[in-house]
């Protein structure tokens, strides 16, 4: 079918129940889609995901089958699975949505990982905000336990992950696991060497457990039937800035324009769009609309699928203005252990909502310039290399606009007021 | 051998930029920027008197491991008016 | 005659050893501070509190070798070891070996520092400001010039340098991590940047 009459919408990982009905049953989910294949728990499962080529979906995209199987091979059958819901970045709900939804798509997805990592303990840790994501969490536990499971039953509990932007980065989630600090730490040695008690660790995304689980049902080549470009299957977005935002499940490789469809919102009425969430990227919406979300494609232009967010900006809003309230969030979510973060993030911050303002001194954007370049892999993380990052991307897009407000401290937007111009 | 830096030990005492001023300089909060790669031979001696003089202990030498080349450093430019001619 | 060269020489190295011992005590202090000037680089402070270090203790060693063979004080290696063991003036002497314990922890604590940890090796070196104070205080009660105007100018000197370098280290306060977390909100002294 030509792409053009291919419906955007997908119903793989949301299939099912409707939304309105919330988390669905174990019952209803057995019945749905059968029991997971018996022997699908073990390390034959890692064959399956490499062949499927699904990447991660936690924002990295690093393929989901490698990471098993590294895991794997130092486990000695005493790993630990850390099921990553805590989704720390704002623009982002899929995981919520999903954990809400499909809890058991989640839990069958850690239950495969357990196998085939050779993993004695499931630990699923879900953002303090998340609250019915949460609950359907806890049900869909209790639901499992209750009855006579197959495979047997791995011990599993639900940590609540602290309200904290990093508290979703691998080794962040280790410590608060371990000590109750959600603070990253420094790696190496990185959770697949050692991490919760020091044993190596699978920390992965829920989006990326929930097609695991569909994948060691219906094989790689079922997976690999859906994609519209060079990354196959499909893939949870999050839309907003458009008259209809929300969580929708679609092809990767969809274009941008295909989803500003979806979602309501003509070309004409947007000037920008961020693609990956605060770690990932601005792009001009000339050259975004014609883009194929498909984390490959994305990377090699210098840009990122992320955790897939696709945040439209509307045509009266500053692009300048918004990207200091990104840097000044950034900065004030720093764990606040590493200098450079924590000194060069918030000297960046301000100076940019200076400038945001129209209040600038001549040599600011030369400052944060500098500041920015000095900053990449200075901390024991990577949250400066993803506010740098964005920041690039900004200074890219909307350059034009900075060195106004910069020189002349006017904007060519309604959102500045009366100093629009 | 090359340096490897504890980000979170590290507290700015800027001795280490003293010692080597040749691979470590600081930045404007007194943290060091460490050039990438390995040590010259000629300053091995002298990254290791800096490391020793680390009142924290934040940094260390190790070997140089097997690893893909840094990624190119992203431009970061303000680009001024587009289309302006 | 011998036994005057003796005393001669405890009372001597133990002078000098307090002198070098207050010495260390500021350099570390100045090294937190982080103090520098255009003739004086900060790693100096590090480098020269640890050479000072180790001299002191070789004036400490000789100090405490010549104590025990001085026959005038009856001091065996027990009373050198285990406080307030000496007959001879035991409160003050005994005050002198708990330093000297304390120092031995610190400096073993120090050379295994690599092995020990950051963690470790700093809970051992507070003991300093246990052990500073002990040794001016056995150096002021139990030598016999304790009264002499020059050990008093010593001792007082030792004092003062103490004082004014403490006072310093707890108005300058100056470790970067205390401040991290209210400068990243925003809320904090945003220190500004060395250049503009």
């Amino acid at each position: 079918m030509p792409d053009l009459q291919r419906p955007v919408h997908q119903r793989r990982l949301l299939d099912g129940p409707p939304a309105l009905s919330g988390a669905e049953t174990l019952t209803s989910h057995v019945a749905r889609l059968g029991q997971l294949p018996p022997r699908a728990a073990s390390r034959e499962v890692i064959a399956t995901l490499e062949a499927s080529g699904l990447l991660g979906r936690g924002g990295a995209s690093f393929p989901v089958g490698r990471k098993w199987r590294t895991v794997a091979e130092r486990s000695g059958g005493r790993a630990t699975v850390l099921v990553n819901g805590a989704e720390g970045e704002p623009l982002s709900a899929k995981d919520r949505v999903l954990m809400a939804l499909r809890p058991h798509l989640v839990l069958d997805g850690a239950l495969l990982a357990a196998g085939a990592v050779g993993a004695e303990e499931i630990v699923v840790y879900v953002g303090a905000a998340h609250t019915a994501a949460r609950r359907s969490l806890e049900r869909a536990i209790g639901e499992r336990s209750a009855t006579a499971p197959s495979p047997p039953a791995i011990p599993t509990r639900l940590v609540v992950a602290p309200d904290r932007y990093v508290a979703g980065e691998e080794s962040a989630a280790v410590h608060f696991v371990t000590e109750a600090d959600a603070r990253p730490t420094v790696t190496p040695p990185r959770p697949f060497e050692r991490g919760i008690g020091g044993r190596p660790t699978l920390v992965q995304n829920v989006e990326s457990l929930g097609h695991a689980a569909l994948i060691a049902r219906f094989g790689a080549d079922w997976f690999r039937a859906a994609g519209r470009a060079e990354t196959r299957g499909t893939a949870l977005v999050t839309l907003t800035g458009v008259d209809r935002p929300g969580v929708h499940e679609i092809e990767l490789g969809t274009t941008v324009a295909a989803l500003a469809d979806l979602g309501g919102k003509a070309r004409a009425d947007t000037h920008g769009v961020l693609l990956g969430g605060y770690f990932g990227g601005w792009a001009a919406i000339d050259e975004a609309w014609d883009l194929a979300l498909d984390p490959i494609a994305l990377k090699a232009s210098r840009r990122a699928f992320g955790c897939g967010v696709v945040s439209f900006l509307a045509a009266d809003a500053c692009g300048v203005k918004t990207t200091a309230r990104i840097m000044d969030y950034m900065a004030g979510q720093s764990a606040a252990q590493c200098g450079p973060c924590v000194f060069g993030l918030r000297a960046i911050a301000d100076v940019t909502r200076r400038i945001g303002d129209g209040a600038a001194d001549t040599d600011d954007l030369a400052r944060i310039e500098r500041w920015a370049g000095q900053l990449a892999g200075r901390g024991a993380c990577r949250h400066p290399d993803g506010a740098v990052g964005l920041l690039a991307s900004a200074l890219s897009v909307f350059g034009e606009e900075f060195v106004r407000h910069a020189s002349l401290g006017r904007c060519s937007r309604p959102e500045f007021g009366e100093k629009a111009a | 051998m090359s340096i490897q830096v504890d980000r979170i030990r590290c507290d700015g005492y800027g001795m280490c930029a003293e010692l080597l001023p040749e691979m470590i300089e600081l930045d404007d909060w007194g943290y060091p920027i460490v050039r990438p790669g390995t040590v010259p031979d000629g300053l091995l001696e002298h990254a290791r008197r800096a490391i020793k003089v680390c009142p924290v202990l934040a940094f260390r030498l190790q070997a140089v491991p097997e690893s893909a080349p840094a990624p190119a450093p992203i431009p970061l430019r303000a680009v001024p008016a587009r289309g302006a001619h | 005659m011998s036994d005057q060269i003796l005393w001669f020489a405890t009372r001597g190295a133990g002078t000098v050893s307090l002198l070098l011992f207050t010495a260390v005590v500021c350099l570390g202090i100045l090294a937190v501070v982080r103090w520098q000037s255009p003739s004086w680089p900060r790693f100096l402070s590090v480098e020269l509190h640890r050479s000072l270090a180790l001299l002191s203790v070789v004036f400490l060693g000789v100090h405490i070798v010549t104590a025990i063979a001085d026959p005038f004080t009856s001091l065996g290696v027990v009373a050198a070891v285990v406080p307030f063991a000496s007959s001879y003036r035991p409160l003050w002497v005994g005050l002198g070996v708990i330093s000297v314990d304390l120092l031995a922890a610190i400096l073993v604590s120090s050379l295994l520092r690599p092995r020990i940890g950051q963690a470790a090796w700093r809970a051992f070196h507070w003991l300093s400001y246990g052990a500073w104070p002990l040794a001016v205080l056995h150096g002021i009660g139990s030598g016999s010039d304790a009264s002499a105007p020059w050990m008093m100018t010593i001792a007082a000197s030792c004092l003062a340098a103490v004082a004014l370098s403490l006072t310093w280290r707890v108005a300058a306060g100056r470790s970067n991590r205390g401040e991290l977390s209210r400068i990243a909100a925003g809320a904090g002294a945003g220190r500004e940047p060395r250049r503009a």
